[in-house]
Order: C-alpha cells, then sequence, then structure tokens
C-alpha cells in the first residue's frame, strides 16, 4: 500500500515515472561514487596507518634522547636553552579535492633556510645529548605534517562516505520502493476507472438500444 | 598563513619549541576544563594543525571528535614521555568504522 496518498491521476503517473527515472539515476551514480570513495579510502587509511607507526616510533626515540638530556643537564639550564628559539615553521594550507571531499594540503616553511640551524642554544653550557634529541625531532617533522595531512583527509572521506552510503541506503529502500509503489498504485486506478467506464458505457448502450426498438416487448411477442 | 602547535604536559613537549613549533604546556588532571578552553582557543587563532599528548587527547577526546570532520583544524595524537597509549591508533580505527561500519585493518 502506498504510503502516503497520491492523486490517482495521468498527469501524477507521468510525475512519478519521471521522478523515478531521476532518482535511479541518482542511485546508481551515488553508488558509483560510494564505491570509488571506499576503494581510495582504504589506500588513504593505510598508509596513515603506517605513517602514524614511523611517526611514533620517531617520537619515542626522541623522547628518549630527551631524557637522556635533561638527565645530565640542570634543570634550569635545559629551560632557558628553549627559551627563545630561532626557528619558526609557518603553514600554507591548500586545498585538494578527491571525490568532491575537500581535503587539506600542507606545505611548511621555515623561518631559518639551512635546516640544521634549529640549536637555539649556546654549546658551552649544554650537553651534546640535546643537540641530538633536537635533531631527530627536527627529522620528524615532515613526516609529522604528512600524518597530519593524511589523517584529516581519513577522518574526512569516512565522514563523507558515512553520508553517501547514508544516501544511497535511502534511495535504494526508502524512496525507489514508494514510488515504484505509488506507481503501480495510480496504474491500477487508472485501469479500474476506464473498465467502470467502459461498462457504463455498455449499459447506456443497452438502455438506449431498448428505448429504440423495444426488444424486450418484441421477445415476449414472439415468445 | 598558519602555525602549527603542540599541547601537552611540559616535559613532553618543549622539545618542539627549539624545531619552530608554539608549545602549550598543559598539567595532566582529570579537570580538563582548562584544557579545554585552551584547545578552543588555539582553534579560534591561526593553527592548522594541533598536535595533542595522547595522555592529554584521552582526556578530552569528546571534545577532539568534534572538528573530525571540519577541514581545519586538524587535531593528530602524538605519543609523549610517558610513552604510546594507543591513542592514536585508535583514532584510525574509529575512521575505518565509521566508514566501512565495521573494523576490518586491524584485526590481527
Amino acid at each position: 500500500m502506498a504510503a502516503k496518498h497520491v492523486n490517482p491521476t495521468r498527469m501524477e503517473l507521468t510525475n512519478l515515472k519521471r521522478k523515478l527515472v531521476v532518482a535511479l539515476r541518482g542511485h546508481r551514480l551515488l553508488k558509483d561514487k560510494r564505491d570509488e570513495l571506499m576503494r581510495q579510502f582504504l589506500e588513504l587509511v593505510q598508509e596513515n596507518r603506517k605513517l602514524r607507526q614511523q611517526v611514533e616510533e620517531g617520537i619515542n626515540a626522541a623522547n628518549k634522547n630527551f631524557a637522556l638530556a635533561s638527565a645530565v643537564m640542570q634543570n634550569e639550564t635545559l629551560k632557558t636553552a628553549f627559551l627563545t628559539p630561532k626557528q619558526e615553521v609557518t603553514l600554507e594550507v591548500g586545498k585538494k579535492n578527491i571525490m568532491s571531499v575537500e581535503i587539506p594540503v600542507f606545505t611548511y616553511q621555515t623561518r631559518t633556510s639551512d635546516p640544521n640551524d634549529i640549536y637555539s642554544y649556546g654549546y658551552a653550557i649544554t650537553s651534546g645529548d640535546l643537540d641530538s634529541a633536537v635533531k631527530s625531532l627536527a627529522d620528524i617533522l615532515p613526516l609529522m605534517l604528512e600524518l597530519a595531512e593524511k589523517e584529516k583527509a581519513c577522518q574526512m572521506m569516512a565522514a563523507e562516505i558515512e553520508k553517501t552510503r547514508r544516501r544511497v541506503n535511502a534511495l535504494e529502500h526508502v524512496v525507489i520502493p514508494e514510488m515504484q509503489e505509488n506507481i503501480k498504485y495510480i496504474t491500477m486506478k487508472l485501469d479500474e476507472n476506464e473498465r467502470s467506464t467502459q461498462v457504463r458505457l455498455m449499459k447506456v448502450k443497452d438502455m438506449l438500444l431498448e428505448q429504440e426498438y423495444q426488444y424486450s416487448k418484441r421477445y415476449m411477442a414472439d415468445g | 598563513m598558519y602555525k602549527i602547535t603542540v599541547m601537552g604536559d611540559r616535559d613532553s613537549i618543549y622539545g618542539f619549541a627549539a624545531i619552530g613549533l608554539d608549545t602549550y604546556p598543559i598539567a595532566i588532571t582529570d579537570d580538563t576544563s582548562a584544557a579545554v578552553r585552551k584547545l578552543r582557543e588555539l582553534i579560534e587563532s591561526e593553527y592548522a594543525v594541533i598536535y595533542i599528548t595522547e595522555a592529554l587527547a584521552e582526556k578530552m577526546e569528546e571534545e577532539i571528535d568534534r572538528y573530525r570532520d571540519v577541514r581545519l583544524p586538524a587535531i593528530i595524537p602524538i605519543p609523549g614521555v610517558s610513552g604510546n597509549t594507543g591513542m592514536g591508533m585508535k583514532m584510525v580505527k574509529k575512521s575505518v568504522e565509521k566508514a566501512v561500519g565495521s573494523d576490518i585493518l586491524f584485526r590481527d
């Protein structure tokens, strides 16, 4: 039974049929979109996972170096060493369009052009361990940025996939069946109307003929 | 022009200052209101990428989840001095679960 009331008219039927065609095409397109999004997402998420493993290992290693440095240095010296950072990282955020998901693209610039010019302290009072700690962290920075980019892309694509899947399901299981149901209902109603008109016409014709020739009386007379 | 910042306990993040990232030390307690306020403040300003130590991120997961679907900022958990809690991988896993419906990559 049709879920909501529709007018059983020919115009409504034409409209519905046209809408059904659009809905079917939309459904097919969205399904394709979902599949392609899923394929790209799975690739991306694998990269994301590998990158995260790398970054986590790198940061853990750097942290070990820092622990080593802080063990041999006074806390105050350590604090003052980083008070005035030499380096500064700024980001440009572009965007890339993957299947109509706009994911961010990060390109970074450092203030000093020499990537080794990162030590913001004199070497006299700090330990050599600190240098290697800072170096190990600086080395991992490009990977960290790549991770940020990939991870954000994954999150946004996951959201898009969820949205698309909902749309596909809504079309497949609600909108399209309802339209087909309505079309069937209207077709049957129209057919029924046509039959009843036909019957009425036949009856009227009978009556008219009866009036003109009075068949029943003649039969009786012949009888 | 955007910048990058690191949030977490001081011991985990002070090194990042050396390589040119802004650091915001936050003591990790069960009361996260100060951290949440700081995070919102950072998001409002010029930061596009915010790294948060896993220990802190775990405490304010709900707040972080609110920024999953928006393009900026990217909030990324990183391990702190106390080691790896698996929080970062959990976020990746969450994306997979959201997209696929169940976890198909991390079943080991």
